[in-house]
């Protein structure tokens, strides 16, 4: 009767002493939670503010100062300055600087006050376009309430009836809004991510938890011609699965790519090489394959979550988009969408490209100096 | 330093957390020689030889390896010792002759078929050269390894206990092998656990808890333990087994086969305490303390300082 407790019991306490003393599965089980809480409950915002916009001006009026103002008090819209052309609008919405430029077009006050209706163009960056929705949505509301305040006396009458002034919008770069142009080329980098560090990290971790690293230490074979011959296969599987992701966005989901192939390739290039580094500096921490396993997904969870992959990255706040600059997903993504659907060049990439140079080189240096030569 | 020597060095201290595995060791060995090391399980053999061929930093010592320092030309060390791991180490997911051609390419060797093939023929490996390393019974894996690490034609072997848990006969054909590439010239360093491999050596080094206890000849460390045994065969020894084990002047009591052996360092303390404890159908007689009764002997006599609180 009472036997099988016993030996249930047994179990158990074996387990939990086992438990005990494997810290990285015991901090995962806690450091998952708090981490999900904290993304999830502080750094994800469905509903993104404060996103950085440009006017373009051609009337500057009393009015359309008040316009500018009503805008910036809306709190969806952070004027970040004017532009001088509409090309110079253009290129800051390519290269991702801003996520709208407003154009109030020249004779705008004289029509208002006309009442003819006068347009305003609101050009959206809509690459992703659950990032821009909500602030396009509410732009005719903000606009007509600015106006409203000016609106006084003799033309007290146009705040009236049908709306004084008539938004015209573009969405940029995916008019029709599929989710499909931000999601596919976004996926890239997540399967580049999650394949590229589980696979070094366990190839090498493998390799101790065999035995066949001191053998490969007690052979004359340098730590960096180790990290080279063992990282270069997998850049390999990175370019197979780069041309599974591509043709299934060109051919099955009609993603367009009206970017440079090259600058892409070269996008990608930098990207593997970065998770690479970082699948191998977890190789040098982990001792056994799980542990391996268990700090990719550490690293993987935030790089998702953060990087503008699921949620907007202008709608979290800025601690968490500062976290975020460090995920080289984050540049990634920027570079795959930019260049694929915007046809941005190697310029307009360029503050995405640095950093991932940047993490590359101390991701490599850090794997190095973790990589003993000896047993020690 | 004389060249003469495969391995000098002093002082070879090796410390893990408050743990001293290794406590300052000399060993002064010259080439061309087959030594044992010895020493129960956990007392610093493997770290030893981790620390001479270069894969393990000294924290206190010095010295030499093929004429290489041990500390600052561990790459030269690595590239003329082969070393064969306790725990089998090759690529299980490779075939013999994959490993082969792997050790050989790392090693960066000419005519690499040639001497791969030839490796293969004078191990009998020829005819499993296709099979995964994997798959292999433990006498034949220890054959692929020592096949890899004489590959790159060493001038010394750091051989850690090759033979464990291999059978007689496979055992056999290691040793063989073994004193097939002593009689090429080369210098080879074995530990083990066997008496009857330790006995096939030229010297032997045994070191127990970290520190070095004894080093010599076979029979000059039997002449030179100052041990007593006496050998009591019979019915009987079982129940005298248990009345002399403690008794002043038996140091040690232990089997051989059915025969009790009873040595000490006291010869007269010891005929005392036999004539004393005399059983009905056991028969004694006086003999040469054998290798094992001297290790006994010199395990007891060294102090545990290794357990960890």
């Amino acid at each position: 009767m009472f036997a099988p407790l016993t030996r249930i019991l047994a179990i158990l306490i074996k387990e939990f002493i086992q438990m005990r003393r494997d810290r990285m599965t015991f901090g995962m089980m806690i450091m998952v939670p708090v981490v999900q809480l904290t993304l999830f409950g502080f750094a994800i915002n469905s509903d993104p503010r404060h996103l950085p916009t440009l006017l373009y001006l051609e009337d500057n009026s009393a009015v359309v100062r008040s316009l500018a103002a009503g805008l910036e008090n809306s709190t969806y819209f952070d004027i970040e300055g004017q532009v001088s052309s509409a090309k110079e609008g253009t290129d800051a919405l390519q290269s991702g600087k801003v996520a709208f430029v407003i154009t109030v077009p020249a004779g705008f006050t004289r029509d208002l006050l006309r009442g003819d209706h006068p347009q305003v163009l609101i050009e959206a960056d809509a690459s992703d376009p659950s990032a821009a929705s909500n602030a396009v949505g509410m732009i005719q509301m903000i606009v007509n309430s600015a106006l409203r305040q000016d609106l006084k006396g003799e033309w007290a009458g146009l705040a009236q009836g049908p709306p004084p002034v008539d938004i015209v919008v573009h969405r940029m770069y995916n008019p029709e809004g599929i989710s499909q142009y931000n999601i596919v080329p976004g996926l890239l980098g997540v399967i580049l991510t999650m394949t590229m560090i589980m696979i070094t990290s366990i190839a090498m971790t493998r390799e101790t938890e065999r035995g066949n690293m001191e053998n490969l230490l007690a052979m004359p074979a340098r730590p960096w011609e180790v990290m080279v011959g063992k990282i270069v296969p997998y850049i390999g599987v990175g370019l197979v699965q780069t041309a599974i992701v591509l043709l299934a966005s060109a051919y099955v989901f009609g993603v367009p790519f009206i970017g440079s192939f090259w600058l892409l390739a070269f996008g990608v290039a930098l990207f593997i090489i970065a998770n690479l580094a970082v699948g191998f500096t977890f190789s040098t921490i982990a001792r056994t394959q799980m542990q391996a396993m268990q700090m990719t997904f550490f690293f993987f969870l935030p790089s998702l979550l953060l990087s503008g992959f699921m949620f907007p990255f202008r709608g979290m706040p800025e601690w968490a988009q500062a976290i975020g600059q460090i995920f080289p997903l984050t540049h990634f993504l920027r570079i795959v969408r930019s260049v694929m659907l915007k046809g941005a060049d190697f310029t307009a990439m360029w503050p995405n490209i640095w950093p991932l140079l940047v993490f590359i080189a101390v991701a490599t240096v850090v794997a190095m100096r973790r990589y003993r030569s000896t047993l020690d | 330093m004389t060249t003469d020597l495969a391995i000098d060095v002093r002082g070879l201290t090796k410390t893990f957390g408050k743990r001293k595995a290794v406590d300052n060791v000399d060993i002064a060995m010259p080439r061309g020689q087959v030594w044992g090391f010895l020493g129960p399980n956990g007392s610093g053999k493997t770290t030893t030889i981790r620390m001479l061929c270069g894969l393990l930093r000294p924290d206190a010592g010095q010295g030499t390896c093929l004429g290489y320092d041990i500390l600052k030309q561990s790459r030269e060390i690595k590239r003329q010792v082969g070393y064969m791991t306790q725990k089998f180490s090759y690529w299980e997911d490779l075939t013999i002759r994959e490993n082969l051609e792997f050790v050989a390419n790392l090693y960066d060797i000419r005519n690499k078929k040639q001497v791969v093939d030839q490796t293969l023929e004078q191990l009998g490996l020829t005819t499993r050269q296709k099979q995964l390393a994997g798959t292999l019974s433990g006498g034949w894996k220890q054959r692929l390894a020592l096949a890899a690490c004489t590959l790159h034609n060493p001038k010394m072997l750091m051989l850690d206990e090759p033979t464990a848990g291999v059978d007689p006969q496979a055992r056999r054909d290691f040793w063989d092998q073994i004193h097939r590439l002593s009689a090429q010239g080369l210098t080879v360093l074995v530990s083990t656990h066997y008496m009857d491999e330790a006995e096939r050596c030229d010297q032997i080094v045994y070191i127990a808890y970290g520190k070095l206890m004894a080093q010599g000849r076979v029979e000059d460390i039997i002449d030179q333990s100052g041990l007593y045994t006496f050998v009591a065969e019979g019915t009987g020894v079982r129940e005298l087994m248990e009345r002399l084990r403690g008794k002043p002047g038996a140091d040690h009591v232990a089997y051989f086969g059915n025969a009790l052996h009873v040595s000490g360092g006291d010869l007269n303390a010891l005929k005392g305490l036999i004539a004393r404890e005399q059983v009905a159908g056991v028969t004694w007689r006086q003999a040469r303390p054998s290798l094992e009764d001297v290790f006994i002997h010199l395990m007891d006599q060294s102090v545990d300082n290794t357990v960890v609180a």
